[in-house]
């Protein structure tokens, strides 16, 4: 395998984790605070929708983006309505979040442009085009470093560079801020939060709010960057994926980095089986690939390999005692 | 303390959370600028309105059956099998591999085979998570969601491997011998001189599922492990210090469930399909957990709201072949139900308590 070649599938890595990433530290940021999100996919695949047609109607892909980032949250207030104020089983909540996606995005699309559930394809400025970072073009012919500068680090769409950014911020937010310190501690011991005064509630729906508009910019990246439109299920079980991330990477921001990854280059991989027959000599099943991720969880949560502990109080609505 | 009496909490909270979904189905299908009175007439007729109709109900209710005993039987002892799906691809595959390989005389005998095998694969398929629930603490409902991803891949693999028939292009397996081919409605039902249609897909297994309700039933409330079962379920701490043990009931509560969801299998495997095609469990493991809700995990209730979706998803096949609602509609009106029976319950039951607290008030004040 040449560089090029190894270049080509790094940077298909990145652009394949970009949702898984973004969904994950939308996970991270729910979960934290103790409200566990099996909804993800459902937000995603909203975003998906909702940021496509936008993007369509209007021609802008940032519009679309926001509209992405609406429908997201607005399902996020209902799991929020459901796992904070009536306190109902969140895992439950996940799943009905994710069937009305599931179904909406579609009954909604057919009836908008009558194209068998999915958007028109989007095309020029409904789309979120690569950048072209500073000399690119002009670094380009130093061996090595140019081309690496040039196909991996330069070429992405805005989001993906959102993305990683987010990682730091993510960091950053979680261990050396105020509010970041609340909401772990609101994820391990809600009473001991409300105790020293700080609304539990408040600090839970901040979290939950955070991870809707997070799965919208993943959604919104998958229609309008990654892919040129909606179309049905779209989000193909990343928002699954990206909750095995979150295992992985045992509820931690850079670790969910380096997860999101593997997990990229996992997708990058079953696409393509060429690469892998010429490194290894021998054919790998596409399908062990697609599952890998799954596997590699299961075996994590088995705890051979590190336990993966989830925060304490996951699940747990929390009832304020009199 | 009750708050409530118990007609309320059993019969009255999913009344409401049913009218409650439906009266927001309606209002997606009136904003979508369809009728929903035309909608609900269609689907009526189109499920109810023959023994056709009637054969696709029972047949849909009969899948529904299976995976909401299987979540019930798991909401009993407090745990949410969100795998159904999985075990019941899986049970697909043990129904297809005793249907292939052993030459049965007869379909009686075969249907025991097949649910057996069902049983046993969706067991398998379940043993796993609830292992690693049980010994090593890790969360049952990341575990099955994993599992069903598996369980696609491990069917996609063996449907395009060595389960397809030579020259087939087809993922699917050959068609099951004919004395594996068990009866539809319109045969058992004639030998009682009923007419029933003959192309409906409703079949013995039917009747299967109904004595899974009897079965769980009995189990729940008439055995001493229904009863160990349902201590664990209220309580963990107090079924420890009673020298229940934990692992024996998670292991013994989810391998019931995988069972009964794989068992799935003798009806759209054996009985409809009569060979084992990708994805012929087409999301009735999911339904299982709206059904398993609705019907408030008792086998009755699950009984009632398994031809409850059996209706809706006949009567919506019917709204996608004459107006313009997609079959996703369905879907729709799954994930409210869920949501509504579910996850907002409290939005229902909370000021229905109250309601009942200040009646119960004024007849003590007017005693």
């Amino acid at each position: 395998m040449d560089l090029l070649t190894l270049l080509q599938m790094l940077d298909s890595t990145m652009r394949l984790a970009t949702p898984l990433l973004l969904a994950c530290l939308a996970g991270l940021y729910s979960e934290r605070a103790g409200i566990f999100d099996i909804g993800l996919e459902g937000k995603m695949l909203a975003a998906a929708f909702l940021s496509a047609a936008v993007a369509y109607s209007t021609g802008s892909a940032w519009l679309g983006l926001l509209a992405g980032i609406g429908a997201s949250l607005a399902l996020s207030g209902i799991h929020g309505l459901a796992s904070i104020t009536f306190r109902g089983n969140q895992l439950i909540s996940g799943v009905a979040i994710n069937f009305l996606a599931a179904g909406l995005t579609v009954v909604v699309a057919q009836s908008w442009f009558g194209q068998g559930g999915r958007t028109p394809q989007l095309a020029g400025a409904a789309r979120f085009e690569p950048i072209t970072l500073p000399f690119a073009e002009a670094l380009r012919d130093i061996p090595v470093l140019g081309p690496i500068y040039y196909e991996l680090i330069s070429g992405h769409t805005a989001l993906v560079y959102i993305a990683l950014l987010l990682v730091p911020v993510t960091w950053w937010v979680l261990y050396a801020t105020r509010f970041g310190l609340r909401m772990r501690a609101v994820g391990e011991n809600p009473a001991a939060v409300d105790t020293a005064g700080v609304s539990v509630i408040g600090l839970r729906y901040a979290a939950v709010l955070i991870c809707g508009v997070l799965c919208g910019i993943a959604g919104a990246y998958l229609a309008t960057a990654l892919q040129a439109g909606f179309v049905k299920d779209m989000s193909a079980g990343r928002g699954f994926i990206a909750l095995a991330a979150l295992i992985f990477a045992k509820w931690r921001p850079w670790a969910v980095l380096y997860a999101c990854l593997l997990f990229g280059f996992l997708q990058a991989l079953a696409l393509r089986p060429d690469v892998i027959e010429g490194v290894l000599g021998f054919k790998v099943n596409g399908q062990l690939l697609d599952v890998l991720p799954y596997i590699l969880t299961v075996i994590i949560l088995a705890g051979f390999v590190g336990k993966a502990i989830p925060p304490r109080a996951g699940g747990e609505p929390y009832v304020k005692e009199r | 303390m009750d708050i409530m009496p118990k007609w309320a909490d059993v019969v009255l909270i999913p009344l409401i959370s049913l009218i409650l979904a439906a009266i927001l189905s309606a209002l997606v299908i009136l904003a979508i600028g369809e009728s929903p009175t035309n909608a609900l007439k269609l689907m009526i007729d189109g499920a109810l309105g023959s023994t056709y109709g009637w054969g696709y109900t029972l047949y849909y209710a009969t899948n529904f059956i299976f995976t909401g005993l299987a979540v019930s039987i798991a909401f009993h002892a407090r745990m949410f099998n969100i795998g159904g799906e999985g075990q019941a691809m899986i049970g697909g595959l043990g129904v297809a591999v005793v249907c292939l390989f052993i030459p049965w005389p007869h379909w009686s005998l075969a249907l025991i085979g097949g649910a057996v095998a069902a049983g046993l694969f969706g067991a398998a398929w379940a043993a796993i998570p609830a292992y690693l629930q049980a010994k090593r603490g890790s969360h049952i409902v990341i575990t099955t969601i994993m599992f069903n991803f598996i369980a696609a891949a491990l069917l996609n693999y063996l449907l395009i491997g060595v389960l397809k028939p030579k020259g087939s292009m087809e993922p699917a397996t050959g068609k099951f011998p004919e004395a594996t081919h068990l009866p539809n409605m319109h045969e058992v039902l004639g030998t009682f001189g009923i007419e029933f249609s003959k192309a409906a897909p409703a079949n013995i297994s039917f009747f299967v599922a109904v004595a899974a309700c009897v079965a769980v039933w009995a189990l729940i409330w008439k055995t001493k492990l229904g009863y160990e079962i349902r201590a664990f379920g209220h309580s963990e701490s107090a079924a420890k210090y009673a020298g229940i043990s934990p692992t024996k009931i998670i292991m013994v509560s989810m391998l019931i469930s995988g069972a009964l969801a794989g068992m799935m299998a003798i009806n759209n495997v054996q009985g409809e399909a009569e060979r084992l095609v990708l994805n012929a469990v087409e999301g009735a493991g999911f339904i299982g957990i709206a059904v398993a809700l609705m019907g408030r995990s008792h086998p009755f209730g699950v009984f009632l709201a398994a031809i409850l979706f059996g209706f809706l998803y006949q009567g919506g096949a019917e709204l996608a072949l004459w107006t313009k609602i997609p079959r996703e509609m369905i879907v729709v009106i799954q994930a409210l139900v869920i949501l509504f029976t579910g996850a907002l319950d409290n939005m229902v039951r909370m000021p229905l308590e109250r309601m009942f607290l200040a009646a119960k008030r004024r007849k003590k004040e007017a005693v």
